[in-house]
């Protein structure tokens, strides 16, 4: 079992395997639905050029989250 | 850009609906993940000009309109795009809200080819409410653009609803999209679903809880998905589900644009 | 007999026990595993090299050096095509249209019409009219194709994605960049699109700061005016340049004013965290370029005729008369004008303006001709086919500055928004007070900024 971390820690052009989805409520209920379901890859794409939020390669669409948000998902790094 | 559109107000989705019957021979749902082209369809099946553009989000009115098939009249309503029905958002639960207590004849679920995991998603979820059912794979020349095929026979027989490929912005196979959709509304062709496979522990679950949900609801609602429902704890759903079955409304929130003044 | 499902519920309820969030991820997963799945068996590259290019034109458009200097560009190349663009047809209009109105002329002569006839259909309802065609018109109609082509092509995502972080520090949802970009085109359409925004907290916030966007009625009034007085200024060459780094820098001063207002809302009326949000940035499309000209600039052309023959024509027309009947030997335009001169002036304006902006409520782009109305219909001005009659107009008849068109350009990007904007904030929020509310802001800011520079430039001795 490789190192956990969360999403917001990766840097861009990383991979990762969704491990949970920390989030309550209505955010968590989104995030799943974007795909963010255990076991998916995840790639790091870009960060904003004001830093934040990040986008990420999610099951085939890039979608950008919020730095607070990405951290409640968490990874394991992937390779 | 439109801005003379009337408000429904109160009324309900019934009444909607039911106003609709008298125009019109079928009425047909269109839904699908934000961007991948209802408008657009709904522009080409239609001849109206609903406004376009190249960012999830951009449709925010439910647009209506009509077209002829075969001497028949068929009613289109454009959906507000979302990624699943799992009222997350008010644009999931108008568009659920639909496809379930509105029942139209049938629904085309419109997937972005260049993205179809993504967007079958969506397409099991309606699936899992209505068996009537045609899958639209839009966006098919920008998959031939980036090289990406799709096998579209087997991706219907995997289904089990009637599958078409098209571009929507040139026209490329909306008259077998409308020729589906009429077999589909008419009946004339059968779906044959292949129902999401949950886990053992879900499986068990619906199968203790499903008998008295179906005894409840008869058939007018899936006895299935409203159980997957239940174990959500999607309170507000029954709220609406209950309202239904007594009172037979449900209200609508979004108000329809009229054709032509958008 | 009634139905009842909360029976159900709580059983369910208790077959899940505690573990709801487990099972909800459960359900989650299965679709999204028969999807992968299912995808797995019909889809098949051919060539995984690509989308790439997406991301080569993220790398550009979303860089950290190349980002913003690139919005600006682009904000820049869309002024500068409408301020080139407009001027030929401008003219080419207001030239064809006042010879009409001769030739009208010639024919209530040759009736033997009467002279209030003649004033009130030619010189009210016509000429206000042509004013809308030959100065609005042009700008409108070149604008907001450019700005479709651009909503075609997937960028307005990528500048949500550059500029979130701002909304964030703001209190304000990411979206909002979306519903200001809108709001270019049009502010009733960005105020229908703030629905994307689910909290209603920054809906709102997004709602009362829309206005600060200029739409595509107000552009013509500030290109008009930053063609005359910015651009008048330097040489022929440079003119169109330097006219369009002052629009630019115009709609830098609103997207920083809108920024500035929500992070006030945000920590006062409407205080609260901003919410979660998720941004696609979709796969660039290529537009279809033709056909998007052809149909916007029609659609834009029907819309502002329309807008000029219901709004417009009366409005020119009421101009005229207010113009012409006289109480007490003043006419009750300049009577009108004269109440609000003191407070206009006191803003770097004049009476006429703020009447101007005041009568404009229906639709920004009546304010600039129902100005050049009144200022005509009162003096001797007859022939007036061009900016540099308007300029004439303006500056010789009637006392402009730089700092009297700073002003008014100022005022136009902070005022209440127009009628249909309002309608349709009442028609969203269904309250009167935030409707309220939205029209005070913008009127609030244009005040108090108009107040400071005018009486700072004063005390500077600048003008
Ligand atoms: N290349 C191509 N572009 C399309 C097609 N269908 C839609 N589009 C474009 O995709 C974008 C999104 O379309 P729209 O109908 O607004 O999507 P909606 O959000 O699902 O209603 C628009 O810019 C359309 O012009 C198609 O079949 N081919
Ligand atoms: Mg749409």
């Amino acid at each position: 079992m490789s190192a956990t971390t969360t999403l917001n820690r990766l840097s861009n052009g990383s991979f990762a395997l969704v491990k949970e989805v920390m989030a309550e409520g209505l955010t968590r209920r989104r995030l799943l639905d974007l795909g963010l379901v255990p076991g998916t890859k995840v790639e790091v794409i870009r960060r904003s050029p004001a830093g934040d939020p990040i986008a990420f390669n999610i099951r085939g669409a890039v979608i950008a989250l919020r730095r607070d948000v990405a951290g409640q998902v968490l990874v394991s790094p992937w390779k | 850009m439109g801005l003379t559109y009337q408000s429904t107000g109160q009324s309900t989705t019934r009444e909607i609906f039911n106003a609709l019957a008298d125009h019109c021979d079928y009425a047909i749902a269109l839904a699908g993940n934000p961007n991948t082209g209802k408008s657009t369809v709904f522009n080409a099946l239609t001849g109206l000009r609903q406004h376009t553009g190249n960012w999830p989000g951009k449709t925010v009115q439910r647009a209506e309109g009509s077209y002829i098939y075969k001497s028949h009249r068929f009613r289109l309503i454009d959906l507000p795009g979302t990624y699943s029905l799992l009222s997350n958002s008010a644009d999931e639960e108008v568009a659920r809200d639909f496809i379930c207590f509105a029942r139209p004849d049938a629904t085309i679920v419109v997937v972005d080819a260049t993205c179809l995991e993504r967007n079958l998603n969506l397409a099991l979820q309606v699936m899992e409410i209505t068996g009537r059912v045609v899958i639209c794979v839009n966006l098919i020349d920008e998959a031939r653009r980036k090289k990406i095929r799709i096998d579209i026979d087997k991706l219907g027989k995997r289904l089990g609803v009637p599958v078409v490929a098209t571009a929507a912005r040139s026209g490329e196979g909306m008259p077998r999209l409308k020729e589906l959709v009429s077999d589909v509304a008419s009946k004339r062709v059968q779906t044959k679903l292949q129902p999401v496979r949950y886990s053992q522990e879900v499986e068990n679950a619906i199968a203790r809880l499903e008998p008295r949900v179906q005894a409840i609801v008869g058939n007018s609602i899936n006895s299935r998905w409203l159980t997957l429902r239940l174990l959500d704890g999607d309170t507000r759903l029954v709220h609406t589900m209950e309202n239904y079955l007594n009172t037979g409304e449900t209200v609508s929130v979004m108000p329809v644009v009229q054709e032509g003044l958008v | 007999m009634q139905k009842s499902l909360a029976p159900l519920l709580e059983d369910a309820q208790e077959i899940v026990g505690l573990r709801q969030n487990q099972l909800q991820d459960n359900i989650v997963a299965s679709i999204y595993s028969t999807a992968e799945q299912i995808a797995g068996e019909v889809v098949s590259h051919t060539s995984p090299k690509r989308r790439d290019l997406d991301r080569q034109i993220d790398n550009i458009l979303t860089s950290p050096i190349w980002g913003f200097p690139i919005m600006f560009g682009v904000l820049a190349v869309v002024f500068w095509v409408t301020i080139v663009g407009a001027n030929i047809p401008s003219s080419l209009l207001a030239t064809e249209l006042f010879w009409i109105e001769a030739r009208l002329t010639d024919l209530f002569m040759a009736l033997n019409a009467p002279g209030w006839l003649h004033g009130f259909l030619v010189l009210g309802v016509y000429r206000s009219l042509a004013w809308v065609v030959s100065v609005m018109l042009p700008p409108m109609a070149i604008f907001f194709p450019l700005f479709t082509l651009l909503e075609d092509l997937g960028y307005l995502p990528r500048v949500a994605f550059n500029l979130d972080r701002f909304f964030k520090k703001a209190g304000a949802h990411g979206k909002q960049a979306l519903t200001m970009s809108m709001g270019f085109g049009c502010n009733a359409a960005g105020i229908i699109a703030c629905r994307i925004i689910e909290s209603p907290r920054e809906r709102l916030i997004a709602t009362l700061t829309n206005n600060f966007v200029p739409c595509n009625g107000r552009f013509p009034t500030l290109i008009a005016l930053v063609s005359i007085f910015i651009a008048g200024s330097v040489s022929l060459s440079l003119s169109s340049i330097v006219a369009t780094l002052a629009v630019a820098g115009l709609v830098v001063f609103g997207i920083a004013v809108t920024l500035a207002i929500s992070w006030l809302l945000s920590i006062t009326i409407l205080r609260g965290e901003p919410s979660s949000f998720t941004l696609e940035l979709p796969p660039y499309r290529r537009p279809l370029v033709g056909q998007v000209l052809v149909r916007s600039v029609l659609d834009r052309t029907i819309f502002v005729l329309r807008r000029a023959v219901i709004i417009a024509a009366p409005a020119g027309g009421l101009i005229w008369i207010l113009a012409n009947a006289t109480v007490d030997g003043a006419s009750l335009l300049s009577t009108l004008a004269g109440w609000l001169d003191t407070p206009a002036r006191f803003m770097g304006l004049d009476g006429f303006i703020l009447l101007a902006f005041i009568l404009g409520l229906p639709a920004n782009e009546i304010v600039l001709p129902i100005l050049i109305m009144s200022y005509v219909c009162g003096g001797a001005m007859t022939e007036l086919a061009s900016l540099a009659d308007l300029r004439h107009l303006l500056v010789e008849q009637h006392g402009w500055t730089w700092l009297t068109a700073l002003c008014t350009m100022i005022f136009s990007l902070c005022h209440w928004p127009c009628g249909t904007t309002l309608f349709t904030i009442q028609r969203e929020q269904r309250s009167r007070r935030w409707t309220l509310l939205a029209a005070l802001i913008p009127t609030a800011v244009g005040v108090v900024v108009c107040i400071f520079i005018n009486n700072l430039v004063r005390l500077l001795d600048l003008v």
